[in-house]
């Protein structure tokens, strides 16, 4: 066990967990924000992706060691009113189904929208096949980013 | 007592634990579980209240896994009651039998089962007993009153008079046994598309999923399962394990054995630390199965269906042919693993479950602590995908049986491994066809032959039964065949297997569809025009027909390399049709457009049926390209993501819906979208390449040797 400062969505939180523990877990269980889920644990589904330090990572990969410091960002601090352009476009774009894969889905469009804020198709399928939507939203999602890219 | 019926505040706040007042009525859809129990009292399952500021609040007794249910049956009550769909409220009820009857909540049953007309029942007889109030007070005859949004207008005057001020004295009066219900011409609400209730919530992590659950005191924990289907736990050395860091305890259960952390990767960690001895289970692997599945074939099948005399117009036939079909075993892999939440205290059970079926998991609980069923509360919690899975309580018990050992709340997790590996899968199936077509090209015989086991928790079945499962979509078939046999071979293989979104059909509408496109093919005939004369007396698969072959621009040139394949389905009262355009990239097959067009009777939400028909065609292409679950010694092999491949979203073709409207009820929309894609991806592929798949998942390998050929 060791103590780790860990900064998310600009609230400090004192942990004391096994310097392996991946982020996910350590934000989930030990922090209890939510939002960001686990879905297959070995960077294939996305689902747990949040920014560090701006960027997107899949934190069921980061040791908490390594996120201790930095400045996460989970979905619950994505906006503080639902208001961040995906997350209006998700909501006109009626994007979720069960929803379960969105927070990562989100986040994940949040980080490519900072890289490319105007996304051409080839963009959004490079970068949004990191995550995996078993409801097959995908059109939608893909109509949101554009939308969200137009109005934000 | 007819489908409608007023409660009194005791018995309304008994039921929905809300104080009530206003207008509270309760509704009861009689929905056909799978599992009915043939005594079942006559049970409300959604309760309505207008209350004194006029909101209408609808208690549903259904998990809502992302098909929409919690917004389209409130809409129909809505529509019938005139209510403002913004002062509209779902809540999700939570399980208890004596409250709520079977709240099952599987095979697209959710509108389609009864829900229809009871619900708009409820609206309507709401509707009439707050225009009768309104006519008390004006004292009027109720027919110079109309609604609309919420309010009661006195027709020639500028009065009005909203519902909360009216629902104290409309719940005084009597529920009218048989109110008036609009006709479809004045829906207001059903048939368009009003935001779905959640979709906020859904995009700011607020939504609590059932792996979401946090309880005081709780504890995280995971179990790890025999590795072999009906094996059994032999020794435990838990050493390692409890040294990991955050682990607390290591506790055999029946079901396996459970690490209990802090944090639910510790407990991940100390269950790949356990070194646990198993007794063995259920042990062959998937060449066996498969062989084994041949013997069955050879073997006397049962016969399901006999219409004429196959044999005897195959021996006639102008043209015949045969093939042998094979469909793997599929895991449900829902984005949210298996999990659940429980507390088991000295007097009664409390369970957190993302399930399906909340009275399986209040009876199972029940079971496993020796409390009445009025002793267990069940909260349902939204689920990350059901596809069926979430119809059993496996994972249900689990929780309850650590929560027993342990006296305090705990939230098992069960890794995406144990998940893959502890499913009730979608069964495997070996399907034998012989057809014939006579002079004119049309379809004169057919036998079918199918071997699959039927869906029960040891796989097993009842021998002499032709398994309603393992023949649907086959024997079940509108299409008019003159001589057609189905026959049913009854496997003994030790596969746990389930509902899989669209069940049987999902399978056999792969090999059934394709050996209609075969057949269409020895006739020389167009594989649309063939279906149109199978389906000549039906009219609504007549028309889906037409319309998936208009829009797709069927028969016209395509772009060099691109080839058309169609498959059509009906199941749970609605009609599919699906034309997708495929080609080759890389020697892979590349899906770049399905045309779908549907006919699910009534529509209620025409926006939840385009998300459904989108989903479904992900889920049937995603199975067909890459998904299959294999066995080695019993076990197992695929755990994960990266040896059980999703479709993303660089391989989802554009999916283009059209609604195909008729006066049929409700159709259910959640499953009978996925069947058709994968045989009109393979029928398309055959038109391009000459090779026609017979198993899946797709191996691109055959389809390149026949393009070098
Ligand atoms: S849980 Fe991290 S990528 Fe799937
Ligand atoms: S919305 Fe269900 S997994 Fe994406």
């Amino acid at each position: 066990m060791a103590s780790f400062t860990l900064r998310v969505n600009g609230v400090s939180h004192d942990v004391d967990v096994d310097p392996r523990t991946p982020l996910l877990w350590v934000i989930r269980d030990v922090v209890g924000l939510t939002g960001t889920k686990y879905g297959c644990g070995i960077s294939q589904c996305g689902a747990c992706t949040v920014h560090m330090n701006g960027q997107s990572v899949h934190s069921c990969q980061v040791p908490v060691s390594v996120a201790a410091n930095a400045h996460i960002t989970t979905i619950e601090g994505l906006s503080p009113d639902v208001t961040h352009p995906l997350q209006k476009a998700w909501i006109a774009e009626e994007v979720p189904q069960c929803g379960y894969c969105q927070s990562g889905m989100l986040m994940t469009a949040a980080a490519l929208l900072q890289a490319h804020p105007h996304p051409t198709d080839a963009d959004i399928d490079d970068v949004m096949s990191r995550n995996i939507c078993r409801c097959g939203t995908y059109d939608r999602i893909r109509r949101a980013i554009h939308r969200a890219a137009k109005e934000a | 007592m007819g489908e409608v019926w007023k409660i009194d505040r005791r018995e309304f706040f008994r039921v929905t634990g809300t104080a009530g007042g206003g207008l509270m009525l309760a509704v009861y859809l009689p929905d056909r579980p799978w599992n009915p129990s043939p005594d079942a009292p006559l049970q409300p399952n959604v309760f309505v209240r207008i209350d004194e500021n006029g909101g209408v609040t609808v208690w549903v007794g259904k998990a809502d896994m992302g098909q929409g249910v919690r917004t389209s049956l409130p809409m129909i009550v809505a529509d019938e009651l005139d209510a403002d769909w913004s002062r509209v409220s779902v809540v999700q009820a939570d399980a208890d039998p004596h409250k709520y009857g079977p709240q099952i909540t599987v095979g697209s049953s959710s509108v389609r089962g009864g829900a229809w007309t009871p619900l708009r029942k409820a609206g309507a007889s709401a509707r009439e007993m707050l225009v009768a109030a309104a006519a008390a007070r004006w004292k009027v005859p109720a027919a110079s009153c109309r609604t609309e949004r919420g309010y009661v207008y006195r027709t020639g005057s500028k009065q009005r008079l909203g519902y909360g001020a009216l629902a104290d004295a409309a719940h005084e009066l009597t529920v009218p046994s048989d109110p008036r219900l609009k006709s479809p011409a004045d829906f207001r609400l059903i048939g368009t598309s009003p935001p779905q209730v959640d979709v906020h919530d859904k995009v700011c992590g607020r939504t609590k999923y059932g792996i979401d659950v946090r309880v005081p005191g709780m504890r995280f924990a995971t179990v790890v399962h025999p590795p072999e289907f009906g094996g059994s736990v032999k020794t435990v050395d838990a050493t390692r394990a409890r040294q990991v860091a955050g682990v607390r305890d290591v506790v055999q259960i029946p079901t396996g054995v459970a690490v209990v952390a802090d944090n639910t990767w510790a407990a991940f960690e100390g269950a790949k630390a356990l070194d646990v001895q198993w007794n063995p289970g259920f042990r062959m692997s998937s060449a066996g199965i498969s062989s084994h599945f041949r013997d069955v074939a050879r073997a006397a099948p049962v016969v399901g269906r006999s219409d004429g005399d196959a044999d005897a117009a195959l021996a006639k036939a102008a043209k015949r042919i045969e093939a042998t079909y094979e469909a793997p075993y599929l895991a449900h892999a829902t984005m949210e693993p298996m999990n659940c939440t429980a507390h088991v205290r000295a007097d009664g059970a409390e369970v957190w479950a993302p399930t399906q079926n909340p009275q399986g998991t209040q009876g199972t609980t029940a079971r496993i602590t020796g409390f009445r069923s009025d002793k267990v509360t069940v909260h349902v919690m939204h689920l990350g995908c059901g596809w069926g899975r979430r119809s059993r309580t496996d994972f249900v018990e689990d929780a309850v049986h650590l929560s027993k050992k342990l006296g305090q709340p705990v939230q098992v997790t069960w890794t995406r491994e144990e998940d893959m590996r502890h499913d009730q899968y979608r069964p495997a199936a070996l399907v034998s066809f012989a057809g014939g077509v006579d002079a004119a090209g049309r379809l004169v015989a057919l036998k079918a032959l199918v071997v699959s086991q039927p869906i029960s928790a040891n796989g097993k079945g009842r021998a002499g039964d032709v398994d309603r499962n393992a023949v649907d979509g086959i024997m079940t078939t509108r299409y008019a065949i003159p001589n057609f046999r189905v026959a049913y071979g009854l496997p003994d293989v030790g596969v746990p297997t389930g509902h899989w979104r669209s069940v049987g059909p999902s399978q056999n509408i792969f090999v059934f569809e394709s050996f209609i496109d075969e057949l269409a093919h020895a006739a020389g005939r167009d594989p649309v025009d063939f279906r149109h004369d199978l389906v000549a007396d039906q009219p609504r698969q007549r028309r889906v027909l037409e319309v998936v072959a208009k829009n797709s621009g069927w028969g016209k040139p395509l772009a060099g390399g691109h080839a058309h394949g169609i498959a059509m389905h009906e199941d749970k009262g609605t009609v599919v049709a699906q034309v997708a355009e495929v080609s080759l990239e890389h020697g892979k097959p590349r899906v770049h457009h399905v045309w779908c067009a549907v006919d699910a009777g009534q529509v209620i939400h025409p926006g939840i049926v385009h998300q459904q028909m989108a989903g479904a065609v992900a889920a049937g292409l995603t199975a067909a390209l890459y998904q299959e679950i294999t066995l080695d010694d019993g076990r197992v092999v695929q755990g994960n993501f990266d040896t059980y491949k999703m479709m993303r979203i660089d391989e989802m073709p554009l999916v283009d819906v059209d609604i195909v409207m008729s006066d049929a009820p409700p159709g259910g929309v959640g499953e009978p979208g996925v069947p058709p894609i994968a045989p009109a991806v393979t029928n398309a592929l055959f038109a391009l390449t000459g090779t026609r798949v017979r198993s899946l998942p797709l191996r691109p390998d055959i389809l390149r040797s026949t393009q070098q050929a």
